[in-house]
């Protein structure tokens, strides 16, 4: 009784702080501007189910790709035991679903299989991240938080793998002794020969400590790894979902055109446009900013795009800019627009829901303009995401606040543009020219 | 040699309006490489007899270096103006030799009042070579080894990979496809206006980059499909003192040499 009293408090406590922890990453989300979608919701289902449930574009990288996938299926999979052993902390109950006979025999065989395969991926994982060179796990934004929190997401999952066989084994060798309250089911493919035989020749009370403490340590370790979530990269198992059903389904080539720039240029060109009819300006009114000066200029996908970020480091790894040795790296922007975010939500927090200036920007102060005008605006980065994150929406952002709010453009994009107002090409030629080429020779 | 253009003023002054409207393009309008590209393509529609007209005096920049570099007031105001041109005329269909052009009109000029049916050359050219209108005898490839830079407004800006592959295939000649290619083609260097201006610092330029790529599958032609690309090779291509053996010619050069018109 005492234990279930100990289970129920400790999943309690899980879930209240996972919940706080995701409504403050809700709030922080929602700083951000709302945008208009296209599409319509099929088509963003099915855009999901294909990138993120199916994982259609992990394919190009398959070594990756098929340990990423172990692990995945590994984890939703064996979400259904954690479903048994919560009812079995709740109620005091052992194995509730043995009753399902067969099918039962068949789940824990493959949860055990699944266990397994997941503990010899992360294994693989480690030592790609940590002795093999691969460069995307080595760039410039891969300080000393995002390589550990890497580590400490595989060790997790090893200890977690490893408790779940521990405590089968256990479990197993209980129900040969017919050990009290372990009733017979399940079928340990894995267990009964990995893990069983080091606890050969143990008594009955030894082994029901180990099962017990694996048991416990395994679902605690859950719980805690859950809460852990929240403040990782590994975040991205719960976003990669929304982040896809919100992709854009646009042609990649086609950037936003500001509605309210759009609005201005009316007014000035349009001839027939009333001036008269625009309402007056509210006094109280923010002024507008045109492009992003901060997070809170940005619109609440590309923020949740930060959220999404696992720092694998693909977009980076394509980046024409970054693999020629260049500052930028689409990762790192995504990185530094998370990073920003969350000092922003901690300043709201600590000054009672209010925003309090704190005379920093995501530009300048998180992300450079050497950065920002590294960019080819080729797509790369977007066509390389797994998740769909688009780097180069925010680029374009903070670009633009550059431009028509600092007026800091390099001083021969100035020139061009100054061209382009003056004879509507990037270069100096006249546009009386514009012919020329049908009678040149 | 030049070529009889009529502008679209010329066409509306006799009654008459045009089945396409060639879009030069700033590039194809004034940079000397590039105007070799808008020749070649001109001589394939009179080839082909398509009734095409251009704005001539009248075009000016999409706005799509402007809107890239983050000035998204003058992207606007040409879009504007380009779009009153346009409409003026009654234009339905464009088709235009620069991928950049093609995004812009075709992307981003709809939702502010422009819409038009818009194609790049490469689907033009390949529409009236399955047609018919146009016949190639592609002889004067055979045996060579072409490869194809994919442009990104034109691969993975709007998923045109195939148009640009089926021209190179009619010319009869062995096309050899980069390690890095369609969706993972890697740029030239030149877009989001990085034409306009010096590269960041960094360890190399990215022109150099793709070159070298180019030149390991040890072509005889590097086909591309965008003036600014076709600039990007070729300076690759001079930086590696290969411009004898290696020539950089745009889909439509290519084309109208297998039509014999040069």
């Amino acid at each position: 009784m005492i234990s279930q009293i100990l289970f129920a408090i400790a999943l309690g406590v899980a879930i209240y702080f996972f919940g706080r922890a995701i409504s403050k990453i809700r709030r922080n989300i929602l700083l951000g501007k709302d945008l208009i979608f296209t599409g319509t919701p099929k088509d963003r289902m099915v855009t999901m189910l294909k990138v993120a449930f199916g994982q259609t574009k992990m394919s190009a990288r398959p070594i990756p790709a098929v340990l990423h996938f172990i692990v995945y299926a590994g984890f939703l999979i064996i979400n259904i035991e954690v479903l048994e052993i919560i009812i079995d902390g709740l109620f005091g109950t052992h194995r509730v679903f043995a009753f399902l006979g067969p099918v039962y025999n068949f789940l824990i065989g493959s949860f055990e299989i699944l266990a397994f395969l997941v503990f010899v991926a992360c294994v693989i994982f480690l030592i790609r991240r940590n002795t093999l060179k691969i460069k995307r796990f080595f760039g410039r934004e891969m300080t000393a938080w995002p390589k550990s929190d890497a580590n400490y997401i595989l060790i997790i999952e090893l200890l977690l793998m490893g408790a779940f066989l521990k405590m089968n084994a256990a479990d197993y060798l209980l129900q040969g002794m017919g050990a009290d309250h372990y009733v017979k089911a399940g079928s340990y493919p894995i267990s009964s020969w990995l893990v069983a035989p080091l606890m050969s020749g143990l008594s009955e009370g030894a082994l029901i400590m180990i099962e017990r403490g694996a048991w416990w340590f395994h679902i605690l370790g859950i719980l805690a790894f859950l809460n852990y979530l929240p403040y990782s990269k590994h975040f991205h198992i719960v976003m990669a979902f929304p982040n896809t059903y919100f992709s854009n389904l646009k042609s990649k080539g086609a950037l936003t055109n500001m509605a309210s720039v759009k609005k201005e240029v009316e007014l000035m060109m349009d001839p027939n446009a009333d001036p008269y009819a625009v309402p007056a300006p509210d006094a109280n009114a923010e002024p507008q900013r045109f492009g992003a000066k901060d997070v809170q200029d940005l619109n609440w996908k590309q923020l949740m795009n930060a959220y999404t970020c696992t720092e694998c480091g693909r977009c980076t790894d394509e980046c024409p800019a970054n693999k020629t040795g260049k500052l930028l790296s689409p990762r790192s922007i995504m990185m530094d627009t998370r990073d920003r975010l969350e000092e922003v939500g901690k300043n709201i927090d600590a000054n009672k829901g209010v925003f309090v200036d704190d005379g920093k920007g995501l530009v300048h102060d998180y992300i450079s303009k050497e950065e920002l005008w590294a960019c080819t605006t080729c797509n790369a980065c977007t066509e390389a995401c797994p998740i769909n994150i688009d780097p180069l929406s925010i680029i374009i952002d903070l670009r633009r606040y550059l431009v028509l709010e600092e007026s800091a453009a390099p001083q021969e994009l100035n020139m061009m543009s100054t061209n382009i107002e003056n004879n509507g090409a990037p270069w100096q030629f006249s546009q009386s020219d514009r012919l020329k080429w049908a009678t040149e020779d | 040699m030049s070529v009889n253009v009529k502008t679209i003023a010329e066409m509306k002054a006799q009654g008459e309006s045009p089945e396409i409207l060639f879009w030069v393009g700033c590039a194809g309008s004034f940079d000397d490489r590039a105007k070799k590209i808008t020749k070649a393509f001109a001589q394939l529609l009179d080839k082909a007899e398509v009734k095409y007209a251009v704005l001539g005096t009248e075009e000016s920049c999409t706005g799509d270096p402007a809107k890239r570099a983050g000035n998204e007031f003058l992207f606007q105001m040409q879009a504007f103006s380009n779009i009153q041109v346009l409409n003026m005329y009654d234009v339905k269909k464009i088709v235009t030799t620069c991928p950049h052009c093609f995004n812009t009109l075709k992307n981003e000029y709809p939702e502010l009042g422009g819409k038009y049916e818009v194609l790049h050359h490469s689907q033009f050219l390949q529409q009236i070579l399955e047609d018919g209108r146009l016949t190639i005898e592609g002889g004067s490839f055979k045996g060579k080894k072409i490869t194809f830079h994919d442009p990104c407004y034109l691969g993975r800006g709007n998923g045109i990979y195939e148009a640009p592959r089926a021209l190179i295939e009619k010319l009869d000649s062995e096309m050899v496809e980069l390690k890095r290619s369609r969706a993972n083609g890697l740029c030239c260097g030149a877009g989001g206006a990085q034409m306009f201006k010096e590269a960041e610092p960094g360890a190399k330029e990215i022109n150099i980059e793709r070159t070298e790529e180019a030149l390991e599958v040890q072509p005889d032609i590097i086909a591309a499909a965008c003036p600014f690309c076709n600039t990007m090779m070729t300076d690759g291509v001079k930086h590696f003192e290969k411009e004898s053996k290696v020539k950089v010619y745009d889909l439509a050069e290519l084309v109208a040499k297998a039509a014999d018109l040069k």
